[in-house]
């Protein structure tokens, strides 16, 4: 038994690779909270589909897709807002939304489907967790402890503006300027979990173990943590799974987030219904 | 109703601590919180959303801010508040204004605590990397007390009721130490009983010396409170409410919107209807 459990991790890859599915979790639980209490979900995923072609243009040229990815994620951020702003009156915000998202991700597997794109197609859709390299973890780790930093040095602005804007705007704090951190933390983030999981399955370590999380618990410090903790769970689940069953690892991982909070879901109807039952 | 120092008839000025009130000039300075003088707030790019406004605001005074929708309540505490300039005329702050907003503008399906929410009101006063300290904390649990909350601290804010979510915003409001409280239509949606609660303790705060503008449709109450600021998109009127409530003010005020009921002529009070009130969010 317990050598099953430790056979998976004996070579250097996997253990590189349970390292960043670490990284994912801790970025994934605690930013994610705020993007499920922010109604950001959308945004996350636009800005993670919108980066594809910045992803793909890294790999034609050779240069680190982080690089790429920073590239794509401001042009997509810029077409977004774009979007948003010329087409909320003509065909509404959301869909306009959509129609910026959707031609950079065509034009990214436009670009993908030239002969010369050397990883192929398939480790930037659906991340290559597998194939983290020491320098893609560090930096990695880099952005996540940026990351938390900023969490934790701006929860209470973050919480005020959350809870409610008027008042906060009442206590001296900008909404707007509380908006565009959490936005660029949002895209530090996708640049970070994009390495591993890709960019159609990023989204799901963002807003997953948080939805699940919010479901079990009551105050925010407690949701993070358990967000934090769903997310090694269904991380390090999704190795063995991938291991055992030879699966995709990052389509194994996103799996298991949706499974997680499936759970999660049916955990709350469950403790509700004996709430009622009881009470 | 509830015990008031104004309760019972329309002579507001009865009270001797408040004497000076139908006087706007003898007022003394050591006394007022806030005087307005031909103030006149526009949003940015815009036309002045209201103008002409000359009120002051003096220690334990409750002032009710009537006026339809639109009419510039928002406006007039947005600019107290800081966040508008004044387009004309000046505003005079003797000391700290805090908003009391209303409940429904917050999210109930926040995961916060109602010490969470107090402690909120500690964030103008420290710098923006420092965490609360126990002194704030501190601080917040002394407000919720204050308001009658001591024993809703760790509730989870949108599962307490409507009267005791606008207390515990009121505690968010004192925790930032401001003598001057703007609550914006508090008692929507409360029940009598909360109600009758809340306006006990609002009087009790304007009692420590606080000044309070209540932004209000209920004519009723706003009869039993020390003056009235009438405004539709400028000033109509300002002073005690018997002189002032008239049925000229009134219709100027709503815009002839207002329907007034026969009955009870002999205490003075009209009972009126209001337009149904629309909540319009702000951006």
């Amino acid at each position: 038994m317990l050598d099953a459990l430790l056979d998976p991790f004996g070579q250097a890859l996997m253990q590189r690779a349970l390292l960043e599915v670490l990284l994912l979790a801790a970025v994934g639980g605690t930013l994610g909270c705020w993007i499920v209490l922010g109604g950001l979900s959308y945004g996350a995923e636009s800005l993670a589909h919108g980066m594809f072609p910045g992803l793909v243009l890294a790999a034609l040229a050779g240069v680190p897709l982080l690089l790429g990815g920073a590239a794509g994620i401001l042009v997509a951020a810029l077409a977004i807002a774009l979007a948003a702003r010329v087409g909320r009156d003509r065909i509404g915000r959301d869909d306009a939304i959509a129609v910026a998202v959707t031609t950079l991700f065509g034009l990214g597997a436009l670009l993908a489907l030239s002969p010369a794109v050397p990883v192929g197609i398939q480790g930037l859709l659906f991340g290559d967790v597998l194939g983290t390299s020491r320098g893609d973890l560090l930096a990695g780790a880099a952005l996540a402890a940026l990351v938390a930093i900023v969490l934790v040095l701006a929860h209470q602005r973050l919480l005020a503006v959350g809870f409610d804007r008027g008042g906060a705007r009442a206590l001296g704090i900008a909404p707007v300027a509380v908006d565009a951190l959490l936005l660029t933390l949002l895209a530090l983030a996708v640049l970070v979990a994009v390495q591993g999981l890709g960019n159609l399955l990023v989204v799901a370590v963002l807003v997953a173990p948080a939805a699940a999380a919010r479901l079990l618990t009551r105050r925010l410090a407690p949701m993070m943590a358990c967000a934090v903790v769903l997310g090694v769970l269904a991380g390090v689940g999704g190795l063995y799974v991938s291991y055992y069953a030879r699966l995709a690892a990052g389509a194994s991982i996103a799996g298991l987030l949706v499974a997680v909070w499936l759970l999660a879901q049916a955990a709350s109807q469950i403790r509700k219904r004996m709430l009622v039952a009881s009470g | 109703m509830t015990a008031d120092r104004a309760g019972g008839g329309e002579d507001a000025r009865a009270t001797p601590e408040r004497g000076s009130c139908a006087h706007p000039e003898p007022t003394g300075p050591a006394r007022q919180l806030v005087r307005a003088q031909g103030l006149a707030v526009a949003y940015p790019g815009n036309a002045p959303a209201l103008t002409d406004v000359t009120f002051e605001l003096t220690k334990g005074e409750r002032i009710a801010v009537l006026g339809p929708n639109g009419g510039g309540k928002t406006t007039l505490f947005r600019a107290l508040l800081g966040e508008l300039r004044p387009a004309a005329g000046t505003i005079e702050l003797r000391d700290r204004c805090a908003s009391v907003p209303q409940t429904e503008r917050s999210r109930l399906d926040f995961p916060v605590s109602a010490l969470d929410v107090a402690l909120m009101g500690t964030i103008p006063t420290r710098a923006w990397w420092r965490r609360p300290s126990r002194v704030d904390r501190a601080a917040a649990r002394a407000a919720l007390g204050r308001v009658g909350l001591t024993e809703q601290v760790h509730d989870t804010y949108g599962e307490l009721s409507g009267g005791q979510r606008q207390r515990v915003l009121i505690a968010r409001a004192l925790v930032q130490d401001a003598r001057v409280l703007l609550l914006d239509e508090p008692f929507t949606g409360l029940d009598a009983t909360s109600a009758a609660g809340l306006e006990v303790l609002l009087r009790e705060l304007a009692a420590e010396g606080r000044g309070i503008l209540i932004a209000t449709h209920d004519l009723e109450q706003a009869r039993r409170w020390d003056r009235v600021l009438c405004l539709n998109r400028r000033q109509i009127a300002f002073g005690v409410p018997a002189q002032t409530l008239d049925h000229e003010v009134l219709a100027a005020t709503y815009g002839g919107a207002i329907v007034t009921l026969p009955g009870e002529p002999a205490t003075g009070v009209h009972h009126a209807i209001l337009p149904p009130h629309h909540h319009h969010h702000e951006h």
